[in-house]
C-alpha cells in the first residue's frame, strides 16, 4: 500500500509539474483569511451600488450591474453567521462565476494572490463550526496564519436550498 | 447522441417542414416537377445518410419512396390524389421514425412492410389504382401557377448539379472563413444539398440558402456585449457634452451612430420570419378538409413579417390550434355553404403585419361565426354564468366566453377539436408572452381573431415605480390605468378588516400594497399612510387588482434578464434589468402577484358555482357577512342581501321623532342600531350595513365587521328573539343568523304607518314566519333550471325557515318522488328545457305520491293565458319571478291552506 501510494505521488510529480501548487486570491473576513481559487475569480470590485431584492434570502444583499451583466451580491459575513461590519460601505467584493451566472461575494477586504504548495494543505478540522465547515474546501497552513479555502459552489448552493 | 445524427435530424426536420408548405401545391398541380424533385432529393439524402449512420429501417422507407418519386419525376407515372396520399404517408412515416430517433437515439421496433408493399406496387406498376395512363409531364405542367418552369431538369442533370455543389463546398470548407463573409456564402452545410440544387432555380425562395446556423448563446452573448457598449457610449457622450471643444466630439458622434446601427443589427439576428411558424398549417388544413369533407382554402399573407425567435416559438402552437379551430368550427360543409349562399370552398385567411412595436396576426374565416345561442346555453349548463347574467351580457361579452376553460361549442368531439381545452390555453399562452387576443364574430358571416404580440420578449416597455427607496418595473402591458389617491377626497382607500380596497367606477377594486407584499416595512397608521399614493390598476387575465405604490416615474424600454438561479423561488419577479442610468432593478410579475394575493378566489368562485348547480340541495353554501353587535356571539347575515357596507360618521346622524336618519346618496335613510347594546354616540365612526329593497333603504348600525365566510346555513337552535332566525355554527362558533326582513319591516312598517299606509303583507308574513319557525320545519322543493335562481332562492327560503331541496329539472324532481321524498310545497319554474312547468304539474297531479302537494308556479311570463294554463295544469298559485316578498307571502298562504285544492 505505502509503496503504491508513494509511487503514484512521484509519478504525478514527474508528469504534471504545476499540479503540486495552486493560486488563490486571499480575502479577509472578520480578521480571518480565506482563499478563493484564482480561476474562479472574475473581478474584484470596490464599493458598488447594490439594489436590494425584496423577499430574497437574508444572505442575498441584492444585485449590481457589472458592465452590463447583472450580478447577485452575496453577503459572506451573513453566510458565515457573523455580525454585520460597522463601517459597511467600505467593503469590497469578489465576482465569481457559478453555472454561467455571476455572483459577487461581499467581503471585508481583498489581499494578495498567493501560490500555495499542496503539502501545506489539510482537510477542514472536524471540529469547525458547521456553517463554516460546509462551505470550506480545506485549509492551508501558512507561516503565521491559517487560510481557509472557500468552496464557492457549495456556498451558493446552500442559499438555494436553505436547509 | 452522436453529433452526426443530431445534425442529420435537424437538417431533415427542416427539409420536411419546408416540404409541408409545398405539398398542398402538389395536390393542386400533381405533376409539379419541381416539387417532386424536391421530395425525391430529400428521400435520396435520407437514404444516403441513413446507410452511413446505420439506420436500416428509415433507409428502407426512404429508398422505396425514392423509387416511386423517381418514376413520378421521370414522368412515366402521373401523380393522382391517391399517390399524393401515399407520398404524404411515406413522409409521415419518415417523420415518425425521425421523432423516435430524436427521442430515444435508436429506431423504433416494428415493420414498415405494409407501406413498403404499397410503394413497391406503385413502383412496379402492379397497383390497381394506377388505372390512369401516364401522361407526359409537359402537358399538365402549364397549370402550375407558383412554381417556375424550371422543372424540366432531367435527373442526370440534377445529379451532376449536386455533385458540382458538393465539390464546390468541399473547396470552401477547407478555407477558413471570416464570420461576416460566411453569411454571404451560399453553400455551407454539408448535408444541405436539398437546398443547393435549388440554387440554380431562380423562382425558388433563396432565403434558406443564405442562412447560417449560429447558436442562440452566441447571439445572446453578442446582445449583452452590445448593451454594454451602449452604456459605455452613453457615459462617453455625457462626458463629451461638458467639453464641447474636445477633439473627441467628432469621432464620438461617429461611434454613436455605429453603435446604434450595431444594436439594431444584433436585434435583427434574433428575428425570424413568421412564415416559419406557418409552415405546418397548409398541411393541417389539407388533412382537416379531407377528414371533415369540407373544402377549405388557406390564404397566407405577410409570411416574411419578422419577430423574435423566442416569441415565434411561443405562438406556434396557439396559432396551429386556432387555424385548426377555424377549419373545424368555423367553415361549414360544402352543402351548408351553398345553402347559405356562399361559395362552396371556405377560406381561412392568415395575415401578419407590424403595427407600432407589435405584430398583429389575424386569423379570419368566412364560416358560420360563433353560434350565440349555443354559447349562451352552454354557459348556463356549464355553470359559467347564470341565465340572469347571460341576459345582461352583450354579444361581445358572450363571445368572450370561448376563452374560458372547459368550453367548447362543437357538438361532437372530433379528433380535431371540441374537447373544450383550447381557446383558454391559447389565451393563456398569448398572455404569457405579453400579448392580447381579440375576437370579432358575426354569426353566419365568419369570425376574425386578432392576436397582438410584442415584437420581442427581450425588450419590454415598463412602468418604473417606487416604494420607499426601492424602484421596480411593471410591464406596461398589464397596466390598465393609474389612480392618484387622496385620503381626504372621494379617491380614497378604504379598509375591510386590514384589506385595502378602492372604489373604481362603481366597482370595488381589491388592492395590494407593494410595501406590505414585499415586506418593505409597515406603518401604524395604515389609512393615512395611503395618502398621496398611486394605485396601479393591473389586469391579469380576467382578474383586475390595484397595486399601491409610493411614486410613479416614467416608462422605459427595458431589456429583461432572468434572475439568478438562487432567486428563482421568488415568484413575484419575472426578471431584472439594468436601467439607462446603470442601476439594476427588479421586474414585477403581475401574474405572480395575482397568484400570491388571491386571484384563485375567482376560480374558486366559479368552482363552487359549478358544484352548486349539480348538487344543489339544503346543503347550499351561502356567503355570510359576520359582524358583532354588543357583547353577544357573532351575528351573520347573507351577503347577497346587503347592498353596501359603509363606515358612518356618528356626528352626521340626525334624529327626528325618535328615528335616526342620515343623508345618504341624496336621500334620507333611516338607521337602526342592531340592538340596544350597540351604543350610538355622537362622535367617531361605526360600520353600517345598508339594505335596499325596492328603492327603500335601511342602515343597520353594528359594532364591527368580522369576516365574510362561505358556509352552509344549518340552523340548529331556533329562537324567539325578534330579528333572529336562530343559531348556527359558522366558522366553528355559535353564530346568530339575522332575519333581515324584521329590520326592514320594523323601520318601513313604522315608516309607512306614519303616512297612513298599512303594511299588511309584511306583518302578516312576519307572523307566519314565526309560526313556521316554531313548528316542524316545512320542506320545499324548488325546481328551476337556472342556477342563478336556485342560488338566490335557496338562502332566502332557508333563512325564512324552510328546508329547501333544489333540483335543476322536473325529471330530477320526479325521481325524488319515486324515491319517496315528501314535500310540503313545490315551487316550479315554467320555462325549462326538456320538460316545462305545465307538463311537470300535470305529472305531479297524476302521480300517487305527490298529487296533494300544493304547487306554486314561478315565471317571468305571466300573461292571463299563461296563468290560466298554469291553474289548469295543477298549480295552486302563480307568481312572477323576482318578487321575494310576494313569494314568501304566497308560500305562507299556500301552506296555511294545507294540501292541493283541486
Amino acid at each position: 500500500m505505502t509503496t503504491q501510494q508513494s509511487l503514484n505521488i512521484s509519478s504525478e510529480h514527474h508528469n504534471l509539474v504545476a499540479s503540486h501548487q495552486k493560486d488563490f486570491l486571499t480575502i479577509n473576513i472578520n480578521g480571518q483569511m480565506f482563499g478563493i481559487p484564482i480561476l474562479q475569480v472574475q473581478d474584484v470590485l470596490g464599493e458598488v451600488k447594490v439594489t436590494r431584492i425584496p423577499l430574497a434570502p437574508p444572505q442575498v444583499m441584492g444585485s449590481l450591474n457589472l458592465r452590463g451583466r447583472i450580478v447577485t451580491a452575496i453577503d459572506v459575513r451573513k453566510c458565515l453567521g457573523l455580525n454585520p461590519l460597522e463601517n459597511s460601505d467600505r467593503r469590497m467584493s469578489v465576482v465569481v462565476t457559478h453555472e454561467d451566472e455571476l455572483y459577487s461575494l461581499i467581503i471585508d477586504n481583498v489581499g494578495d494572490v498567493l501560490t500555495l504548495q499542496d503539502k501545506e494543505y489539510e482537510q477542514t478540522p472536524a471540529t469547525l463550526d458547521i456553517s463554516w465547515k460546509t462551505i470550506s474546501l480545506g485549509v492551508y497552513r501558512l507561516n503565521d496564519e491559517i487560510l481557509v479555502i472557500l468552496d464557492v459552489p457549495k456556498l451558493l448552493l446552500s442559499l438555494q436550498h436553505p436547509n | 447522441m452522436d453529433d452526426l445524427i443530431v445534425e442529420f435530424l435537424t437538417e431533415t426536420n427542416e427539409s420536411l417542414q419546408e416540404l409541408d408548405t409545398d405539398l398542398i401545391t402538389l395536390e393542386q398541380n400533381p405533376n409539379d416537377k419541381n416539387l417532386i424533385s424536391k421530395i425525391f432529393r430529400l428521400m435520396h439524402t435520407i437514404k444516403g445518410t441513413c446507410g452511413f449512420l446505420g439506420l436500416p429501417r428509415l433507409e428502407t422507407v426512404a429508398h422505396r419512396a425514392e423509387n416511386v418519386m423517381g418514376r413520378f419525376r421521370d414522368g412515366n407515372l402521373e401523380v393522382t390524389p391517391t399517390y399524393v396520399s401515399l407520398i404524404l404517408e411515406s413522409l409521415d412515416r419518415v417523420r415518425f421514425l425521425l421523432g423516435h430517433i430524436e427521442a430515444n437515439g435508436t429506431e423504433p421496433e416494428g415493420s414498415d412492410a405494409e407501406l413498403i408493399e404499397k410503394l413497391d406496387s406503385v413502383y412496379e406498376g402492379r397497383d390497381k389504382v394506377a388505372s390512369e395512363p401516364p401522361v407526359a409531364v409537359s402537358e399538365t405542367k402549364s397549370a402550375a401557377p407558383i412554381v417556375s418552369t424550371q422543372g424540366h431538369v432531367v435527373a442526370a442533370e440534377l445529379e451532376a448539379l449536386m455533385a458540382e455543389f458538393e465539390a464546390a463546398e468541399r473547396a470552401t470548407k477547407t478555407v477558413p472563413e471570416p464570420v461576416v463573409a460566411a453569411i454571404k456564402e451560399p453553400a455551407k452545410e454539408p448535408t444541405q444539398d436539398t437546398h443547393k440544387a435549388e440554387q440554380k432555380e431562380p423562382a425558388e425562395s433563396s432565403i434558406s440558402n443564405q442562412s447560417l446556423r449560429v447558436s442562440v448563446d452566441v447571439l445572446e452573448n453578442l446582445m449583452t456585449m452590445v448593451s454594454e457598449l451602449v452604456l459605455t457610449r452613453n457615459q462617453l457622450l455625457q462626458i463629451s457634452r461638458s467639453d464641447k471643444e474636445s477633439g473627441f466630439v467628432t469621432p464620438l458622434q461617429r461611434l454613436n451612430h455605429v453603435v446604434s446601427d450595431l444594436q439594431e443589427g444584433v436585434m435583427k439576428t434574433r428575428m425570424q420570419p413568421i412564415g416559419n411558424a406557418w409552415a405546418k398549417l397548409p398541411r393541417i388544413i389539407r388533412d382537416l378538409s379531407m377528414e371533415l369533407g369540407k373544402k377549405i382554402d388557406l390564404v397566407m399573407t405577410g409570411q416574411d413579417t419578422e419577430l423574435d425567435r423566442q416569441v415565434l416559438d411561443m405562438i406556434k402552437d396557439p396559432l396551429t390550434h386556432m387555424v385548426r379551430n377555424s377549419g373545424d368550427h368555423g367553415i361549414e360543409t360544402p352543402a351548408e355553404r351553398i345553402k347559405a349562399g356562399k361559395p362552396e370552398t371556405g377560406t381561412v385567411h392568415l395575415r401578419a403585419f407590424h403595427e407600432g412595436g407589435h405584430i398583429i396576426i389575424e386569423i379570419s374565416d368566412d364560416g358560420k361565426g360563433l353560434p350565440l345561442e349555443k354559447i349562451k346555453k352552454k354557459l348556463v349548463s356549464n355553470g359559467l354564468a347564470t341565465e340572469e347574467e347571460v341576459a345582461r351580457m352583450s354579444t361581445q361579452q358572450i363571445q368572450q366566453y370561448i376563452f374560458h376553460a372547459g368550453f367548447s361549442t362543437a357538438d361532437k368531439v372530433t379528433s380535431v377539436s371540441g374537447r373544450g381545452v383550447g381557446m383558454d390555453v391559447v389565451r393563456t399562452n398569448i398572455e404569457k408572452i405579453g400579448g392580447a387576443i381579440e375576437m370579432n364574430s358575426v354569426e353566419g358571416k365568419g369570425s376574425t381573431f386578432s392576436i397582438k404580440i410584442p415584437l420581442t420578449l427581450a425588450i419590454v416597455s415598463s412602468l418604473i415605480v417606487a416604494v420607499g427607496e426601492e424602484r421596480f418595473a411593471i410591464p406596461q402591458l398589464s397596466v390598465r390605468e393609474l389612480v392618484l389617491v387622496s385620503q381626504a377626497s372621494v379617491n380614497r382607500i378604504e379598509l375591510i378588516k386590514d384589506t385595502p380596497v378602492f372604489r373604481l367606477r362603481e366597482k370595488l377594486l381589491p388592492l395590494v400594497s407593494l410595501k406590505t407584499l414585499l415586506k418593505l416595512g409597515a406603518s401604524d397608521d395604515v389609512l393615512n399612510d395611503f395618502d398621496h399614493k398611486y394605485i396601479i390598476v393591473t389586469q391579469v387575465g380576467g382578474y383586475t387588482f390595484g397595486l399601491i405604490v409610493d411614486q410613479v416615474f416614467d416608462t422605459e424600454e427595458i431589456v429583461v434578464k432572468p434572475v439568478a438561479k438562487i432567486l428563482k423561488d421568488l415568484s413575484l419577479f419575472s426578471g431584472n434589468t439594468i436601467l439607462g442610468d446603470g442601476s439594476v432593478i427588479m421586474i414585477l410579475d403581475p401574474n405572480g402577484i395575482a397568484k400570491v394575493t388571491g386571484e384563485n378566489k375567482i376560480s374558486e368562485e366559479s368552482d363552487t358555482k359549478a358544484i352548486n348547480s349539480s348538487l344543489m340541495s339544503a346543503e347550499t353554501k351561502t356567503s355570510l357577512l359576520l359582524f358583532t353587535a354588543g357583547s353577544d356571539s357573532p351575528k351573520a347575515v347573507p351577503l347577497s342581501l346587503i347592498s353596501r357596507l359603509e363606515n358612518i360618521d356618528l356626528s352626521s346622524i340626525e334624529r327626528t321623532g325618535g328615528q335616526m336618519l342620515v343623508q345618504y346618496r341624496g336621500t334620507l335613510m333611516p338607521l337602526i342600531p342592531f340592538n340596544d347594546t350597540v351604543h350610538v354616540g355622537s362622535e367617531g365612526q361605526k360600520p353600517l350595513l345598508v339594505f335596499s329593497e325596492r328603492g327603500k333603504s335601511v342602515g343597520i348600525i353594528v359594532d364591527s365587521i368580522i369576516d365574510i365566510r362561505e358556509e352552509v346555513i344549518n340552523i340548529q337552535v331556533s329562537t324567539n328573539k325578534a330579528g333572529l332566525t336562530g343559531s348556527a355554527i359558522i366558522g366553528g362558533k355559535a353564530t346568530e343568523i339575522v332575519e333581515v326582513m324584521h329590520y326592514l319591516n320594523s323601520v318601513h312598517g313604522d315608516w309607512f304607518k306614519d303616512h297612513g299606509d298599512e303594511p299588511f303583507l309584511a306583518q302578516q308574513k312576519n307572523n307566519d314566519d314565526n309560526k313556521a319557525g316554531k313548528s316542524a320545519r316545512r320542506r320545499i322543493l324548488l325546481v328551476d333550471d337556472s342556477p342563478f335562481f336556485r342560488n338566490m332562492l335557496c338562502p332566502v327560503l332557508t333563512v325564512a325557515g324552510y328546508d329547501v331541496v333544489a333540483v335543476e329539472s322536473p325529471m330530477k324532481a320526479l325521481a325524488l318522488s319515486e324515491k319517496g321524498d315528501r314535500f310540503d310545497l313545490i315551487i316550479s319554474d315554467i320555462e325549462m328545457p326538456e320538460m316545462n312547468g305545465f307538463d311537470f304539474a300535470s305529472k305531479v297531479r297524476s302521480s300517487k305520491e305527490w298529487q296533494d302537494i300544493p304547487m306554486v308556479a314561478m315565471t317571468s311570463h305571466s300573461t292571463p293565458e299563461d296563468i290560466d294554463h298554469g291553474y289548469k295544469s295543477g298549480f295552486d298559485r302563480y307568481i312572477a319571478k323576482f318578487d321575494r316578498e310576494t313569494l314568501l307571502d304566497t308560500i305562507n298562504r299556500t301552506l296555511a291552506l294545507g294540501g292541493h285544492q283541486a
